[in-house]
């Protein structure tokens, strides 16, 4: 195993206690090996947060969207192979509509101390360029350090109304 | 149960019932809605391929206190069925969800769809968890059910079997993919009791 030094590590609770400082209320998601353990079981488990599981990822887009209409804000926990399976709802509803939808994205493959671009997996170097095409911020989470900057992130998306991306650097333990 | 009725005769009826409703509405059944009943709080900005009930749910859990309708087309459903299954899991008991079953893609130059006219969306529902699940082919059979529903234990999901409506409805796609159109529906929500000030 693996030892990570406090400042690479990227701690689950770390990052659900600043999603509800940053106020948000509803966490969508289909499940994502690289999230399910570390994150998405303890949302299931916190009684802070209304989890929606969806069956698809577009679904989420559209939940996500609507629900910024009834001033309440939300993630969408997904897999980047549920981005890429979402293109079509993206481009319209949180691109097109200016919706704040802001997703929390796995990288099933991806090398921890590797940035995502320089992956030696296909499907998690086309990720960012993909975004960039599509037109929506994103950031890198990889440890603890960088939620703040995340946190501030979702915050600017609901301030402005747009789209945000967070690609996760390593899985949340 | 075959279709013998235009869909018109049924939002029509739809309208006659309507008590404030948010109504999340697809291309050519949202451009007759709007022209039979025009309203701030018709939500018409879902894209397509099958999201209006995503939106759907996703005001209904946004805003509980508020009853929410969706009117959507069978081809749209077809696309994302596995949302049944997401709304049967969140259990809104908020959210009535129309599918006007004319057997083809209206919007897209009448084009069959791969079974026409024999798909039973209630039964599709039950079978994902929505008990609540009707089919009518007569606006009067629908206007009953509307009038003795029970209160929601869930959400409620009716198929109509419709013709295509003989009327030409103006097809406003610049309005529905406008900023105005999600301005209006904002600002009319903002202004219901129970709303929050900002997300």
């Amino acid at each position: 195993m693996t030892h990570l030094t406090p400042t690479q590590a990227l701690h689950g609770s770390a990052i659900i206690q600043a999603l509800k400082q940053a106020r948000v209320e509803f966490v969508l998601s289909v499940p994502d090996i690289c999230t399910s353990e570390g994150l998405l079981r303890p949302i299931a488990n916190d009684p802070d947060l209304r989890l929606v599981r969806v069956c698809k990822e577009d679904e989420g887009v559209s939940v996500c969207a609507a629900l910024s209409f009834c001033a309440k804000r939300s993630v969408l926990l997904m897999q980047q192979t549920g981005l890429m399976d979402s293109a079509n709802a993206l481009r319209a509803i949180a691109v097109d509509y200016r919706n704040p939808v802001c997703m929390m994205i796995g990288l099933l493959g991806k090398e921890p101390d590797v940035p995502p671009q320089q992956s030696a997996r296909y499907g998690v170097r086309i990720i960012a360029p993909m975004l960039d095409v599509l037109g929506i911020r994103h950031l890198v989470m990889s440890s603890d350090e960088d939620i703040p900057a995340c946190m501030q992130a979702i915050d600017e998306a609901y301030e402005r109304s747009q789209p945000l991306a967070i690609l996760f650097g390593r899985n949340p333990q | 149960m075959n279709a013998t009725r235009p869909r018109d005769e049924f939002l029509r009826m739809l309208a006659g019932r309507y008590t404030g409703q948010l109504v999340v509405s697809v291309y050519t059944t949202c451009f007759e809605w709007m022209a039979i009943r025009p309203d701030a709080l018709n939500y018409v900005a879902v894209g397509a391929m099958g999201q209006a009930g995503s939106h759907a749910l996703g005001l209904a859990l946004g805003q509980p206190d508020q009853e929410v309708w969706v009117l959507d087309g069978d081809g749209s459903l077809l696309m994302n069925l596995g949302s049944l299954v997401t709304l049967a899991g969140a259990k809104p008991k908020n959210l009535t969800h129309f599918v006007f079953q004319n057997g083809s893609y209206e919007a897209n130059g009448r084009a069959s769809l791969p079974v026409a006219h024999a798909i039973d969306f209630a039964a599709m529902a039950r079978a994902a968890g929505i008990a609540d699940a009707h089919q009518f082919s007569e606006p009067e059979a629908l206007d009953h059910w509307l009038l003795h529903r029970g209160p929601a234990a869930g959400p409620a999901l009716v198929d109509l079997r419709v013709l295509s409506s003989a009327t030409s409805y103006p097809q406003r796609y610049d309005y529905i993919h406008s900023a105005e159109a999600r301005d209006t529906f904002r600002a009319a929500l903002k202004a219901l009791p129970h709303t929050g000030a900002r997300a």
